[in-house]
Formats: structure tokens, C-alpha cells, sequence
């Protein structure tokens, strides 16, 4: 019971629109500290790798990158599930919001391993399983956010592309397993595999600072961008006023 | 210096990529800001509205 009080508490938008703006500093803050710590230790403190030389520093950014996107997919897909069930207009507000985010690191994702492709495998581009499922992700994110904006009225927006953002997460188990289903160009896992990382301490702290700085950002991203959306949506002009809107 | 920057002749994928990165990270942040911006100013905009209408109908 007291998790769902809590829970309807959150989810009323005036209570929300105050507990995240508060979170922002304490998301973004972390955020920067470790992107910068960890692009600093990716560029100068990890050793070249023995096989791909300083090329593999792009891992820097592109893993973090590639996480991102599938987790803001499966973050959108959930909350989208969440909203077309329970009927949350908080949680439609939090899969818009989530969209372009994940949009704009898939296609960092597939920018920076296309840049990493080239001196590795001798190609910008091949249709192989990784990089083909991930430009479906790609592209189910641009889909999602045109469904979106091809309707008026909010609450269809939000219904058709839940439906839309609930069907295309069969697409995020096949990018991650690609690497062992399909031969792939694509190297398999590097840190999340059976027998620990495959990496050197050096190599791997700046890695995770890296990927934890980006989450971190996106949770302060997603923060000011769902409180934008409920101030949208919100057309109760009584608790506008007390938050010094008027 | 010149041997960090080349990145043992890798330079030309490395820094692009870094680059990259880098406009991704500053796009999210500048169009999360103006989104927000907007918002406020649209519902400033709705609560003044409101209020007129209000006004008018004291009357």
C-alpha cells in the first residue's frame, strides 16, 4: 500500500515537476564529472591496444553511445507499456521525452563504429547483423517521434506510438545478442561477457566512468525534458501559478 | 604532442569520432533547454490567458 501512495504521489505532474527539478543538479553534476574523468582516461591514461592500436579509444564513445540507445529504447518502451495500461499520462510524457534522446546516440552509435569500421574492417558499412539491427533502431526512433507529431490531439499521439514503441523493442534482445547469433564483423561483448572483462583496469575504469556518465546524463536530460512535457500537457493554470508560471 | 595527436596514424577516425561525441552530448543539452524554455513561456502565456478571462468575467 505505502508503495502505492507513493507511486500516485509521483506520478501527480505538479509533485513530479518539483522532485525533478531538484534532481537535475544532482544528475547533471556527476554526469559531467565522470564524462570528462572518463574521456580523460579513454584519450590518456589507457594503454594503445595491442591488437587495434589507438583506434580502440573510439570505444570511449561509441559503447557508451550504443548502450544508451538501447536503454533508452527499452526505458521508452516500458514507460510507453506503463502509460497504455495504467493509463499515466506521466509515463506517455516520459516515452516522448525519452525518443530523441535515444535517437541521437544511436546515431552517434552507428557515426562513431562506422568511423571505427573503416581503419578496422576496411569498410565504412556492411549489412551485417549488429550494424543492420541497430539502424532498425535508428529508425523505429525517427518512426516513433513521426507517429507522434502526425497527430493533434495528445492522447492518440501517445496511444498510437506506445503500440508502435512496444512492438519495435523485440528489436533491442536482437541487437545485443547479434554478436553471438550471426557472424558478425562486429567484436563480441567486451565487458559484460562469461569470465569477467576483457580488459586491463586501465582500459575498463575509464570505460565505466564513461558509461556511467552518460546514463547519468540521460537522467538529467529526461528530467528537464518530462517536466517541459507535463508543463504541455498540464492545463490546470491553479498549480502553473504556485509554480511562478503566471 | 604530434604523436598524441596522430593517434598512431588513427588520428583521422579517433578525433572525428570524438568530435562527434562531443556535438551529440552539446545538442541534447542545448534542445532539452529550449524545450524548456518554450514550455514555460507557452504555459506563462495559458495562465495569463486564464486570468484575463477571469478578469472579464467579474465584470
Amino acid at each position: 500500500m505505502a508503495t502505492w501512495t507513493w507511486f500516485h504521489k509521483l506520478s501527480s505532474p505538479p509533485h513530479f515537476y518539483r522532485i525533478a527539478g531538484k534532481m537535475i543538479p544532482w544528475y547533471a553534476i556527476p554526469a559531467a564529472i565522470l564524462i570528462v574523468l572518463g574521456i580523460y582516461g579513454g584519450l590518456f591514461s589507457a594503454p594503445a591496444d595491442y591488437q587495434q592500436g589507438e583506434a580502440f579509444r573510439i570505444i570511449y564513445v561509441h559503447a557508451p553511445a550504443a548502450w544508451l540507445s538501447l536503454m533508452c529504447y527499452t526505458t521508452m518502451a516500458v514507460a510507453a507499456a506503463v502509460g497504455l495500461i495504467w493509463r499515466i499520462k506521466l509515463a506517455h510524457a516520459l516515452a516522448a521525452a525519452t525518443a530523441p534522446i535515444g535517437a541521437s546516440f544511436a546515431l552517434l552509435c552507428l557515426a562513431t563504429g562506422s568511423l571505427w569500421g573503416r581503419p578496422m574492417w576496411g569498410t565504412w558499412w556492411e549489412w551485417d547483423a549488429r550494424l543492420t539491427s541497430q539502424l532498425i533502431l535508428f529508425f523505429l526512433y525517427l518512426g516513433y517521434m513521426a507517429l507522434r507529431s502526425a497527430y493533434d490531439d495528445l492522447t492518440r499521439a501517445d496511444r498510437a506510438s506506445a503500440v508502435l514503441a512496444i512492438v519495435g523493442v523485440v528489436n533491442v534482445p536482437i541487437i545485443h545478442f547479434s554478436v553471438n547469433w550471426w557472424n558478425s564483423l562486429h567484436q563480441g561483448s567486451t565487458v559484460i561477457r562469461k569470465g569477467g572483462p576483457a580488459m586491463p583496469p586501465s582500459m575498463l575504469i575509464p570505460l565505466l566512468m564513461c558509461f556511467a556518465g552518460f546514463t547519468l546524463l540521460y537522467a538529467a536530460l529526461a528530467c528537464v525534458r518530462v517536466r517541459a512535457e507535463v508543463l504541455q500537457r498540464e492545463r490546470n493554470a491553479t498549480w502553473l501559478k504556485e509554480l511562478g508560471a503566471g | 604532442m604530434d604523436a598524441f595527436l596522430s593517434m598512431g596514424g588513427y588520428g583521422r577516425f579517433v578525433w572525428p569520432s570524438y568530435a562527434l561525441a562531443a556535438a551529440v552530448l552539446a545538442w541534447n543539452i542545448w534542445s532539452a533547454l529550449r524545450l524548456q524554455r518554450n514550455a514555460l513561456e507557452h504555459a506563462r502565456r495559458r495562465v495569463a490567458i486564464a486570468r484575463g478571462d477571469a478578469d472579464r468575467q467579474a465584470l
